[in-house]
């Protein structure tokens, strides 16, 4: 299956499920979106046979986990692992509404029990560890089972010698589970390091947002990083830094472009390039290179 | 006479002192009445002082990490190590004075030193940036923990920062990527690694110094993943809920001994460490003395394993129905 026609058939199946769960005010149901870049209308058709990004303005709009795995795996390869790993309420979290109610209503709004979703899978036959994160799922935030999920990726990729592709997107840490999320920052730069270690690769694609802990942690520690047009992407919130310096921020500020500028990231590849370009990377840094 | 600095829950503890030292100004002497009626609030606020200070919230152990005179980095540095030597400099940007480095002796143990670094007042503080550190601070810790590596040193580290500073020059100059290095770099020093909370342990900015073999707190410290304030307004939208918040947190010493994140409190005197710094500092030196004997002479190879074992078995998860 092509990726256009995955995306057609996917698109189908979604909507069998959203038809009169989510209908927004000023959208007809599953017909066209409207940009939230250029504001102009796009068929979801138009959409779909372009990735997911706006035909008129470039915008790249955001990807579900599987949407994004199936962009980037070899088609019939990708084989979840950890499906089920999932956080709980270690602290009895309750602040404006429970951490429990939060978690039940992601899973039941995205079918997935985390944030992330990692697997074994081929890229341009290349054996990787294929991970994506989806936003959808209390921001993609980095609680206990992100990190477990992220760490695992490292391991089982460690241990079979296999590259590691992951896709972020996240608010960063997840407060309600308090200093077990912060201290997962820790736990899955070690397992990144353990990755290096050994000598194989890892390359990070930042999608929009990528903040916080997560991009203090993991995501940035690829042999390359790649970013997605347009993304944001830093530490600290822009709202929150607003807020501290009391200034106005620079146009353009934590965009990927602004970051490239600055030395940050590798490269800004659209997303129709960015399975060619991974595939590209894999084989120069997969290879062995001189010492294989 | 500088005026003391007070906190929220000690407020009316303290009005009463004032009204009590007032008294004592008056001659009592021909006065018995008022003299019993100065009598009987002492006692009180014995009994008040004694209440004031047991079972500390989470959000008053905050304040007292937080109080001004509670000892900083720099005054540990100098009360419990000798021939101290602090480097400078992150060899690229710059010398961020938020984040203190040096090589020192600890009763005949040399060992490197990393610390967030406040200062004592506004000047010293607007220097150090309140102990929110730029990437080129974190840059210079790395290049102390190579330095340690190299040369077999083993690290001590001091936490006491708010956070990684949230600006647009520390953006541009990648603190995400300098926070992130220096956690991998940690996690993989073949060096025994003891930390130490003393003060305030906020966010990505503290943990990027933070953790080790051994992470030591002191009692009225904390460790957090956000600031208690900020998950109010996130969460309420409501700073004011903080001191709420700071519970459901579970920042304090104790809350992350019961989550396997801290494996030993250091007792502060009563009020906290600015009460009594020479006792504190005996206590710490005590407590670092002693984790960096018990790791002396370990297999390189096994602490980094063993290290790893421990960051590896933090958090909780369950499996999942779907
Ligand atoms: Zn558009």
């Amino acid at each position: 299956m092509s990726i256009s026609d995955w995306f057609k058939a996917r698109e189908a199946r979604r909507y069998t499920a959203v038809n009169g769960e989510r209908v927004a005010g000023d959208v007809p149901d599953g017909v066209w979106s409207k940009c939230s870049s250029c504001k102009r209308i796009v068929y979801e058709g138009q959409l779909v046979a372009n990735l997911r990004v706006c035909p008129h303005c470039g915008n790249h709009f955001d990807l579900t986990a599987f949407e994004r795995i199936d962009l980037l795996a070899d088609p019939g390869s990708f084989a979840e692992f950890d499906a089920g790993v999932g956080s709980t309420d270690p602290l009895g979290f309750v602040a404006a509404k429970p951490y429990t109610v939060s978690l039940e209503s992601a899973r039941e709004r995205s079918g997935l029990t985390e944030g992330v979703v990692v697997g074994r899978a081929t890229i341009g036959d290349h054996p990787v560890v294929l991970g994506a994160m989806d936003f959808r799922f209390i921001g993609a935030s980095m609680g206990s089972a992100v990190g477990e999920k992220i760490a695992r990726s490292f391991e089982v990729a460690t241990s079979e010698r296999r590259a590691v592709v992951l896709c972020t997107a996240s608010g960063g840490a997840r407060m309600q589970e308090g200093m077990l999320s912060l201290m997962q920052m820790a736990k899955t730069s070690a397992a990144a390091r353990r990755l290096a270690e050994a000598r194989l690769p890892y390359i990070s694609v930042l999608t929009n947002p990528t903040m916080g802990g997560v991009t203090a942690s993991f995501a940035v520690l690829a042999d390359v990083v790649l970013a997605e047009p347009g993304a944001l992407i830093g530490f600290a919130g822009p709202r929150v830094i607003e807020q501290t310096i009391k200034q106005h921020l620079p146009k353009g500020f934590q965009s990927s472009e602004y970051l490239l500028e600055h030395g940050m990231v590798d490269e800004v590849v659209v997303r129709g390039q960015l399975t060619a370009r991974v595939t590209t990377l894999l084989g120069y840094l997969a290879g062995g290179g001189e010492r294989a | 006479m500088t005026r003391r600095h007070v906190m929220e829950f000690e407020r009316p503890l303290v009005e009463l002192e004032a009204k009590l030292g007032e008294l004592r100004q008056l001659e009592l002497t021909a006065n018995p009445e008022l003299a019993a009626e100065v009598a009987a609030l002492a006692v009180e606020i014995e009994a008040l002082r004694e209440s004031t200070y047991a079972d500390l919230s989470a959000w008053d152990r905050v304040q007292i990490s937080r109080h001004p005179d509670r000892p900083k980095a720099q005054d540990y540095l100098a009360a419990i190590f000798t021939d101290v030597v602090e480097l400078h400099g992150d060899r690229s940007y710059g010398d961020d004075e938020a984040i203190v480095a040096a090589l020192a002796t600890i009763d005949g143990r040399r060992v490197a030193v990393l610390g967030h670094r406040k200062g004592k007042n506004t000047r010293e503080n607007i220097a150090r940036n309140f102990g929110m550190a730029h990437p080129e601070g974190f840059r210079k810790a790395m290049r102390i923990m190579r330095l340690a590596e190299k040369f077999g040193l083993p690290l001590v580290t001091l936490i006491d920062t708010p956070g990684a500073f949230p600006g647009i020059e520390a953006e541009e100059r990648g603190q995400a990527w300098a926070i992130a290095e220096s956690l991998s770099l940690l996690s993989g020093l073949h060096v025994p690694v003891i930390a130490v909370g003393i003060g305030e342990g906020g966010s990505g900015g503290a943990l990027a110094i933070g953790f080790g073999d051994r992470l030591i707190m002191l009692e009225n410290s904390y460790y957090s993943v956000i600031s208690p304030e900020a998950c109010a307004s996130i969460l309420h939208k409501d700073a004011g809920k903080a001191a709420e918040v700071a519970t459901c947190l579970a920042m304090t010493a104790t809350d992350l001994v019961g989550l396997g994140i801290v494996d030993e409190i250091i007792p502060e005197p009563v009020g906290g460490a600015h009460r009594d710094p020479g006792e504190v500092f005996g206590e710490v030196r005590g407590r670092i003395s002693a984790a960096l004997a018990a790791l002396s002479g370990s297999d390189p190879d096994e602490l980094v394993s063993m290290r790893y074992a421990k960051l590896r078995a933090v958090g909780v998860i369950e499996e999942v129905q779907g």
